[in-house]
């Protein structure tokens, strides 16, 4: 156990070596990096003191140190345009997303899971092949689209729901969430239910396909000849069965559903940090995008060790150790 | 269990049964000729400045403007003829969607090829490349690639195809992989014949059925990814709106009321995407014969 | 002669796939006696399993049974609603399948998985759930059973495993056990210790068995009546020295021939010319006269039963074992 514990995290720290050197040559390599970080308008006095303090007058592999060793050090440079560290900027926007992405992402598996067992339980019923189309069409609709539409229903026409913003926060372990006031959470509905969608369908589709496949097994038919009841087929084993590509794909989908945050928060004006980084994008503050890229990289590995951890919690077989 | 004379035509009397597919494929078919010919049904040049008037603009659908015709889905703000734009719009969508579908292609297979048949220290180099990357939602990495690249088509479509050249590259990997492995192609390495010829006699045309399917679903998935960078503002110039651009455009407009600048070009987006996932699955489900029971 | 415990009469099972129907199952009949052990024997694909599977009601879609009666202890199965189906499975009637590493489930103890086996059909306390599943793992042989029951299936070795399946099976002494292959995928010295001790816990617990396998040398040594399955149809049956001595349908005969104990030292074995038919499109008649070297145009026609005494055949141009000795 200890040993897997070990070996993931090395794993872990090889995959974010790797990923710092890539977006140490993205940013780095392409186009002349003093200025991506430092604005245009900048005195030559500034210009040629960013030079020395960042070493690109020294060869590249010493470039690549003192950038990981800055990187170390949690100093990734100022935003051009708060003239604050990216750092504290994106922490202060982190919790927003960190919200919607939570909800959404537990509520699509839920409601996915379930919807998915039915429609790969009783594949031929009429219920399933309605659940099936709806997934489909979450599946290919692209998800701004979804979000106009929830606002030219839901915000313009009914004015049941706010359009945009957070609305209400309240301030838990000093940081602001939106998720227990009613105004907030009001805010947060539209959003969330946007970015839940895809997954929804991603959901519905992963756990149809392994129900299927699981309940053709002989571990299901053994048990039906033994006796147990469907309930007890369905809650006892089908359930521990289909957790492990649940969970696989649950962690992958925090990441994914992270990124695409990007677009529900620009549609519903949502504080976040997909937000700020499109705002970055548009007027080039490129610290905050290299700062981005880094913690989306290190929030990926790190959900992909957890859901490793995780797993060997769940399944024996990797708890003692024993390969797949 | 009609047995066609050719492996083509099996394949199309078992997608004819499937009505819905059969439908799917006409819509396809007709947006791409409506894509090709938009110019000769278009009632306006959308692209050309010197049409257009700020009179016409944000007018509703059936609004009769200065060129003296019925703006049948009403106008944008610059004052088109959001019909005229929609389906130039379709033209640039689906132009993107192939060309980006089409270079991914190559350089995955490519990729994927290579690392099946040379095998050993090229074959973890490219393949564990490919997983991590695979591991990275692609709409992010499109989104970086842009903000470095700048705006312009060229750089739209190398974007998408950096986001998305990795899945042809695992596919064709696995299919190459499998049949690299068999006995008749270690015999065929064996004898004089050129590995060239290995490649292209049996590697790549094992590789064909999954790699359709993939195409498919891809260049579905990079017209939506366009059109998503395009209203994110990180697309194409505005002069020449893509789908994605126009509804971006209409967003404003949105909370006034006037939903149909951003909602018809997005009724044709969805269709478009929908109608070639549709096709996909069918092809795909005839291929996999795990389902045929 | 006492009533059989189980009567299966002209079962028939068929799959409806796009390619067609698949005919897995035709007009299988056959009684089994309180505590007898019948041989299925077939080739992969002969139907056996489907012919398991059809006993229990646990055929998947697109299959189903089209035709005929399964009578268990008098009570007729295959109008019975899965509900009341489902009470008979386990207590009344079980099967062990072929691969224990398939059958029992990774993520479940093993005492879990015994315990779900007691649930289905008992309300038992914990603790005397526990008492009873280790004096059951003890009985099949497994040793320390109540400290067992805490592992998980990969914590056992192929052969314990498939022990754990036999336990569950024999839970609530059913009257009758189909047992699919069960030693197949285990090591040949674990083969036999398995293949007797299910023999004694059979006898000892009057439970009926129907062995399945493609290897006839194997349930001959086990079970006093054979039947022999070949493209869904049980083409010969009838008590297992008779058989092996004097068998009638071309096939069994074929079969004992490639059996290496009958061929004379020095010599190469015996083959069946030929492959099964697909069972998708069967010959309208005999459906092994496309193998057979006896097979005239009167097999363009089903043959039917033809019974003798305890035994029957289907087949026009039996083998006579007298004929052959004068040839």
């Amino acid at each position: 156990m200890l040993g897997f514990i070990i070996q993931r995290f090395l794993q872990a720290a090889m995959v974010m070596a790797v990923m710092s050197v890539i977006v140490f040559c993205g940013v780095y390599a392409i186009g002349n990096p003093i200025d991506i970080v430092i604005p245009p308008e900048a005195t030559q006095d500034i210009r040629e003191e960013a030079i020395r303090r960042l070493g690109l007058d020294r060869p590249l592999y010493e470039q690549y140190f003192i950038f990981i060793s800055n990187l170390l050090q949690g100093d990734l440079g100022r935003s051009f345009v708060y003239n604050i560290p990216v750092l504290e900027l994106i922490g202060g926007r982190l919790p927003a997303t960190l919200e919607l992405v939570l909800i959404s992402v537990i509520a699509a598996t839920i409601l996915g899971v379930s919807l998915g067992i039915y429609a790969g339980y009783r594949p031929d019923s009429r219920i399933s092949k309605t659940i099936m189309a709806v997934s489909v069409l979450g599946f290919s609709v692209p998800s701004f689209w979804v979000g106009l539409i929830l606002i030219l229903f839901f915000a313009v026409n009914l004015g049941w729901l706010p359009a945009g913003g957070r609305g209400e926060t309240t301030e838990i372990w000093g940081v602001a969430w939106s998720f227990p006031t009613p105004n907030g959470l009001s805010h947060i509905v539209l959003p969330a239910v946007n970015l839940a969608l895809f997954k929804l369908a991603m959901m519905i589709r992963l756990a149809r396909a392994g129900t299927r496949e699981i309940m053709l097994t002989d571990t299901i038919k053994f048990a039906r000849a033994a006796g147990l009841s469907e309930t007890a087929i369905l809650r006892r084993h089908l359930l521990k069965l289909i957790s492990i590509p649940i969970i696989t794909i649950f962690g992958l989908e925090l990441g994914s559903t992270l990124a695409f945050a990007v677009v529900t928060e620009t549609i519903f004006s949502w504080p976040g940090v997909g937000k700020l980084i499109i705002d970055s994008i548009g007027v080039l503050d490129r610290p905050v995008m290299v700062a981005y890229l880094i913690l989306v990289a290190f929030l990926f590995v790190t959900i992909n060790f957890v859901v490793d951890l995780v797993f060997a919690l769940i399944d024996p077989r990797i708890r003692h150790g024993v390969s797949k | 269990m009609s047995n066609n004379s050719t492996p083509l035509r099996r394949f199309w009397a078992e997608f004819r049964e499937n009505k819905i597919s059969v439908l799917a494929l006409v819509v396809v078919v007709l947006l791409i000729l409506l894509a090709l010919f938009a110019a000769v049904v278009s009632p306006q040049n959308p692209y050309d400045l010197a049409n257009l008037s700020l009179m016409d603009s944000r007018r509703p659908p059936g609004f009769v403007g200065s060129g003296g015709y019925i703006h049948v889905l009403g106008t944008d703000p610059q004052g088109r003829d959001l019909l005229s734009a929609i389906f130039y719009g379709l033209r640039i969508s689906i132009q993107i969607g192939l060309a980006a579908g089409f270079v991914s292609l190559t350089i995955g297979t490519a990729l994927g090829i290579t690392a099946a048949y040379v095998g050993g220290r090229i074959e973890a180099l490219i393949m564990r490349l490919v997983d991590l990357q695979l591991s990275f939602p692609a709409i992010l990495l499109a989104l970086v690639i842009v903000a470095l690249l700048g705006q312009g088509k060229a750089q739209l479509i190398g974007a998408l195809v950096a986001a998305q050249y990795a899945y042809f590259a695992r596919t064709a990997y696995g299919a190459a992989k499998a049949e690299r492995g068999k006995d008749y192609i270690e015999a065929a390495l064996a004898t004089p014949l050129s590995g060239r010829l290995v490649v292209m006699r049996h590697l790549l045309p094992n590789c064909t059925p999954p790699l359709i399917v993939v195409a498919t679903v891809q260049i579905a998935n990079s017209i939506s990814l366009e059109a998503t960078l395009s209203f994110l503002g990180l697309g194409l110039p505005v002069t020449e709106p893509s789908l994605g651009m126009l509804i971006s455009n209409g967003f404003p407009y949105m909370m006034s009321g006037r939903y149909w600048i951003s909602v018809y070009p997005g009724v044709a987006l969805i269709i478009l995407i929908v109608a070639i996932n549709i096709v996909g699955d069918q092809v795909r489900d005839q291929f996999n014969p795990r389902l045929r029971k | 002669m006492t009533d059989p415990v189980l009567s299966v009469k002209n079962l028939s099972t068929q799959f409806f796939t796009r390619a067609g129907v698949v005919k897995a199952v035709d007009s299988v009949t056959f009684d089994l006696a309180k505590g007898e052990i019948m041989g299925l024997v077939g080739e992969s694909g002969s139907g056996k399993t489907v012919t398991g599977f059809s006993l229990l009601g646990l055929v998947d879609a697109p299959g189903r049974i089209v035709e005929g009666s399964v009578k268990l202890n008098g009570t007729e199965l295959t109008t019975l609603s899965q509900k009341d189906l489902r009470t008979r499975r386990g207590r009344e009637i079980s099967m062990i399948f072929q691969d224990p590493i398939a059958t029992l489930n990774p993520m479940l103890t093993v005492g879990q998985q015994v315990r779900l086996a007691i649930d289905a059909h008992e309300k038992l306390s914990h603790r005397a759930a526990d008492a009873r599943a280790t004096e059951l793992l003890s009985q099949v042989g497994i040793p320390s059973a109540s400290v067992r029951l805490r592992a998980y299936p990969h914590e056992f070795s192929g052969g314990m495993r498939q022990r754990v399946a036999i336990a569950i099976a024999l839970l609530h002494r059913p009257s009758v056990i189909v047992a699919d292959e069960p030693t197949t995928a285990l090591d040949v010295s674990i083969q036999a210790q398995i293949l007797f001790q299910m023999r004694d816990l059979a006898a000892e617990t009057g439970t009926a068995m129907i062995w399945i396998s493609h290897d006839l040398a194997v349930v001959s040594s086990l079970a006093s009546k054979l039947a022999v399955m070949y493209a869904g149809r049980i083409v010969e049956q009838g008590p297992t020295a008779t058989l092996l001595r004097d068998p009638r349908h071309p096939y069994t005969a074929g079969l004992i021939a490639s059996l290496p104990a009958t061929a004379k030292p020095g010599t190469p074995l015996t083959q069946i010319p030929g492959t099964t038919p697909s069972l998708l499109s069967l010959p309208p008649g005999c459906p092994f006269a496309p193998r057979c070297d006896r097979s005239t145009d009167r097999c363009e026609v089903k043959p039917q039963i033809t019974l003798q005494e305890s035994r029957g055949w289907r087949c026009f141009h039996p083998v006579e074992k007298n004929a052959e000795v004068l040839a």
